[in-house]
């Protein structure tokens, strides 16, 4: 090998290839967290799904979380991970004769479980249908807003998410971010959600939302008992919706959601559909009840019912 | 100690290990999720008291004094306010509920006297369809717990027992329209 030659192979060459393969290397590195980047965000960044976590590792992000959460908003955030409990089945009932469309729950909703205030996100929509034309979604009206209600020759019909057995939402998932609970509650993995709106297209309940931006939720107004699978405070660009109040069900002190606790004609109805004497299985076992869109075979776990 | 006293400790302490043990068991076997079985007594419910006016209980503050007037009439001078409206105004009148001897007791048509807290008999005697809904839960608001305790609330605390039907109230702000939420 000549002097030349072996001069050759040790100069830096540029060449096409080397040049986009560099451009690859660095454009890749630039996705990485770098910034402002502490321990947590890389630790948040190599987090696995919800469902493929050990204890050890779950207790982590849960301290994690909570040491995260009380920075930003200065108070003590309690970030529980309690499981379904064996033998529970949650449903509900709404009794569409007895709601007068006052939106208390609406506004429930949204102080139980940290929505966004500002760009403004509800889980509850109260729809306003004729009495003459019945259950006709296609006439339905969520912005009325008379002095009083209820008004009439209406009756009101609030929908959130119906806890489906048999879910759209969480079959189009393509990172499985959503799943069904053994307790029926539909969840949604903050951290794991890629934000691609698929659950949203495919629910036909209008009951999923989307965090378009970083959600504007006060110090003061947040509520610092939050799960993790729930009411915890949501990031930027994922998916959010009800899960019959995650944190105040499944604990043994048993409370109601949020909703039923507000609501002040007694129109909601929550229980454990395997427990013969709950007041839900009484109402579905007794009265008349039908579930909205049947025909599309969700089989939701939220029934309505005309109690009279 | 002697044999004999011996022999009657070992009973005691055995008899009070097996009632521990049955309770235990008792205790155990009911799943925290399952409702608990019904108090001693079907007919007592937990209810928050009776929502009266301020001031005006008892009755019989004013009315030990005063002579009972049996005739129906319109009332002139005191309780103007109380009207009977959409609810059997034509058929009745206050004394068919409320007792002309003790002034602190509602009547039932049987003429037993019942507190205002048990006012929910005296309502279920025309509405017993309510009443049947209202002892299981599904008529009316209740608190507590989904798997526990309930709390139930009294007719009267939200139907007003001399004209029930429910008031309109203001509701809440609309959603935003998807144009102005920015």
């Amino acid at each position: 090998m000549s002097d030349k030659e072996t001069r050759d192979k040790k100069i830096f060459r540029l060449t096409r290839r080397k040049a986009l393969k560099g451009l690859a290397a660095g454009l890749g590195a630039l996705a990485f967290p770098g910034k402002d980047a502490s321990a947590s965000v890389w630790e948040a960044f190599f987090q696995k799904n919800f469902r493929e976590l050990g204890k050890p590792e779950r207790d982590k992000i849960l301290a994690r979380l909570e040491k995260e959460y009380s920075a930003q908003f200065g108070k003590a955030v309690k970030v529980k991970a309690t499981p379904p409990v064996e033998g529970v089945l949650f449903g509900y009932g709404l009794d569409l004769s007895r709601c007068i469309g006052c939106r208390r729950c609406v506004y429930g909703c949204v102080d139980e479980n940290n929505q966004s205030r500002e760009p403004q996100i509800h889980w509850i929509r109260v729809l306003r249908l004729e009495k003459e034309k019945g259950v006709d979604l296609e006439h339905a009206e969520h912005y009325y807003n008379p002095a009083k209600v209820p008004e009439e020759g209406y009756f009101y019909m609030p929908v959130q998410c119906q806890q489906c057995e048999n879910p759209p939402c969480t079959k189009v998932c393509p990172v499985q971010a959503t799943w069904k609970e053994n307790d029926g509650i539909v969840v949604v993995d903050y951290n794991w959600c890629i934000g691609c709106r698929y659950c949203m297209a495919a629910c036909p309940y209008g009951a999923r939302h989307f965090n378009w931006k970083k959600p504007g939720l006060p110090a003061a107004e947040m509520n610092p008992d939050t799960h993790y699978l729930g009411n915890r405070p949501r990031p930027v660009g994922v998916v959010e919706k009800c899960t019959f109040c995650i944190q105040r069900t499944r604990e043994p002190e048993g409370r109601y959601p949020a909703c039923v606790e507000v609501c002040p004609v007694g129109a909601r109805k929550f229980g454990n559909f395997l427990d013969p004497a709950s007041e839900i299985r009484y109402a579905i076992e007794n009265k008349r009840v039908f579930i909205l869109k049947e025909e599309l075979n969700t089989q939701p776990k939220f029934y309505y019912f005309y109690f009279t | 100690m002697n044999s004999r006293g011996m022999y009657y400790l070992c009973i005691v302490a055995l008899a009070a290990t097996m009632l521990c043990m049955a309770d235990a068991g008792q205790a155990g076997r009911r799943e925290f999720w399952s409702t608990p079985p019904k108090a001693e007594s079907e007919e007592r419910y937990m209810v928050p008291p009776p929502p009266f006016s301020e001031g005006i209980f008892p009755c019989s503050g004013c009315h030990k004094e005063m002579k009972t007037n049996p005739n129906r009439r319109i009332l002139k001078e005191e309780h103007t306010n109380i009207v009977l409206k959409n609810h059997a105004e034509e058929e009745r009148w206050c004394l068919d509920c409320h007792d002309a001897n003790n002034r602190d007791k509602l009547r039932l048509v049987s003429g037993e006297r019942i507190d205002f807290t048990e006012m929910y008999r005296l309502c279920g005697q025309c509405h017993g369809d309510k009443y049947r809904d209202w002892k299981v839960g599904v008529h009316g608001k209740r608190t507590g717990q989904w798997n526990g305790k309930k709390e139930y609330l009294l007719c009267a605390h939200c139907h007003n027992p001399h004209s029930p039907k429910f008031k309109p109230i203001q509701p809440k702000p609309p959603p935003l329209r998807p144009e102005y939420i920015k």
